[in-house]
């Protein structure tokens, strides 16, 4: 399509990573038009290899053939090399973009490598994953406080690096025998309101979806 | 102008991470309070502000409290005025963010096994180490600093590279950065740790050695502990 060239943004991406959602929902959340090109991770690609030597990991922004990588890094990119869009960190406020970075940071840091350990480990090392990701997910409905999104009023940056993950609330509901609905009935509203959005509602995987692809590995990795 | 509410830095002058908010505050230009935290007995200032994390540094500004060295290097830059810590085009400001990001995980966690542990595990972790040394070296591409002629906000995260790395080569006996290998970082740790804007808030180097000396064996167990998972 003639407005994809124009732009030249190509999105390296597999299509259940969270990571990767976060750049889709970006993406359209600002109207931009790109080309998704789906990669074989068990098989990497020249392309994905030669756009990301350091880590050979998706997802990866393309923008007029100059790679960028990490999917907070790309959306902060999308936000400050078409400025004429919907801001997605707020602007021209350094303490809310600030709130904004450090809650962002956060679901990077916990929310991910807790959700693994949950479905990955038994015994002692689940039983702490699943402590962790019931204080995770509170700490996080915490932050939303009484706002309809993170940020307020409008829907921006920790949302788009949070919301997908809602998908996977069932595999972790599932495999830490938890609910988010009664740990975290803000947040799950939350969940409600962001898919509620047609960025989200057409980019997230439908959480059995996602379940499935875990048990998947789980078999492949022989964890039973 | 108006008044600005005052700045405090709570941290720990052996941090790097307290370096890079420290650093950033000196390149802006702006006033503030160092506050010295004791890491074994931990503040109700500090934890009242970093309830989350409960770590240095935090940066107070007013009654705003900022956490996370990265974050607070952004904050610093768009919060005040002086001169900018981030490069103005969108992409090389991505490419910064990038190599912050990554001295924070593909390099910090090799970096820091290659100088505290020991045999085997140690090889392997020196040379993942060099492998990654020789990426940001790549990077300085014959720039004195990585963000140009002065030093930016990947110089800032890059820091421990610089009046660290003397330090943990005189307490450890182990050599990573050498001149033969890494001609422009070692170049460019000369030109950081003798910038004249950065010298207030670089560690003392006597002190250094004494902190790194007196937590020698807690390094080494740690390193042992996180090899053997």
């Amino acid at each position: 399509m003639a407005g994809e060239k124009k732009q030249g943004l190509q999105l390296l991406d597999f299509w259940v990573s969270p990571f990767g959602q976060r750049c889709r929902i970006a993406l359209d959340e600002k109207g931009l038009s790109y080309e998704y090109l789906e990669q074989d991770l068990a098989n990497k690609s020249e392309l994905l290899l030669r756009a990301n030597p350091v880590h050979k990991k998706i997802p990866v922004l393309l923008h007029a053939g100059r790679p960028v990588c990490e999917s907070l890094i790309i959306v902060q990119y999308l936000d400050e090399a078409f400025p004429a869009t919907p801001a997605l960190l707020p602007a021209g406020d350094p303490y809310a973009r600030a709130q904004a970075r450090f809650w962002a940071d956060y679901v990077d840091k916990k929310l991910y490598d807790c959700g693994t350990r949950l479905w990955k480990l038994k015994g002692d090392g689940h039983a702490q994953a699943r402590t962790e990701m019931v204080e995770i997910l509170r700490t996080l409905e915490g932050a939303l406080g009484e706002g309809r999104f993170f940020g307020g009023e409008a829907f921006g940056f920790v949302d788009v690096a949070l919301v997908p993950f809602t998908s996977w609330f069932l595999t972790y509901e599932r495999f830490g025998d938890l609910s988010v609905e009664k740990e975290c009935p803000k947040l799950a509203a939350w969940a409600k309101r962001c898919a509620e959005r047609p960025s989200v509602a057409k980019n997230l995987y439908p959480p059995e979806k996602v379940y499935e692809f875990i048990c998947g590995l789980k078999k492949r990795f022989g964890i039973e | 102008m108006s008044s600005s509410p005052p700045v405090k830095l709570i941290g720990h002058f052996a941090s790097p991470f307290v370096h890079r908010a420290a650093a950033a505050l000196r390149l802006k230009g702006v006033p503030y309070e160092f506050i010295q935290e004791d890491l074994e007995n931990k503040s109700e200032l500090m934890l009242a502000n970093n309830p989350i994390h409960k770590k240095v540094p935090v940066l107070l500004h007013g009654d705003r409290a900022v956490c996370e060295s990265l974050v607070i290097v952004e904050y610093v830059d768009e919060a005040f005025d002086g001169p900018p810590l981030l490069p103005a085009d969108p992409y090389d400001r991505a490419m910064a963010r990038f190599w912050a990001h990554f001295m924070d995980t593909k390099f910090s966690q090799p970096f820091w096994l290659a100088y505290w542990s020991e045999g085997e595990a140690q090889k392997a972790v020196v040379k993942e180490t060099k492998e990654n040394l020789a990426l940001l070296e790549a990077q300085l591409n014959g720039k004195r600093f990585f963000g140009g002629d002065t030093p930016g906000y990947l110089d800032i995260a890059a820091c421990v590279l610089g009046p660290w790395i003397g330090v943990l080569e005189e307490v450890t006996g182990v050599t990573l950065v050498n001149g033969n290998e890494f001609p422009a970082l070692c170049q460019w740790a000369k030109e950081y740790s003798s910038s004249e804007a950065l010298e207030p808030c670089h560690p003392d180097r006597d002190r250094l050695v004494a902190y790194f000396t007196e937590n020698k064996e807690k390094y080494k167990m740690m390193a042992k502990t996180m090899l053997q998972q």
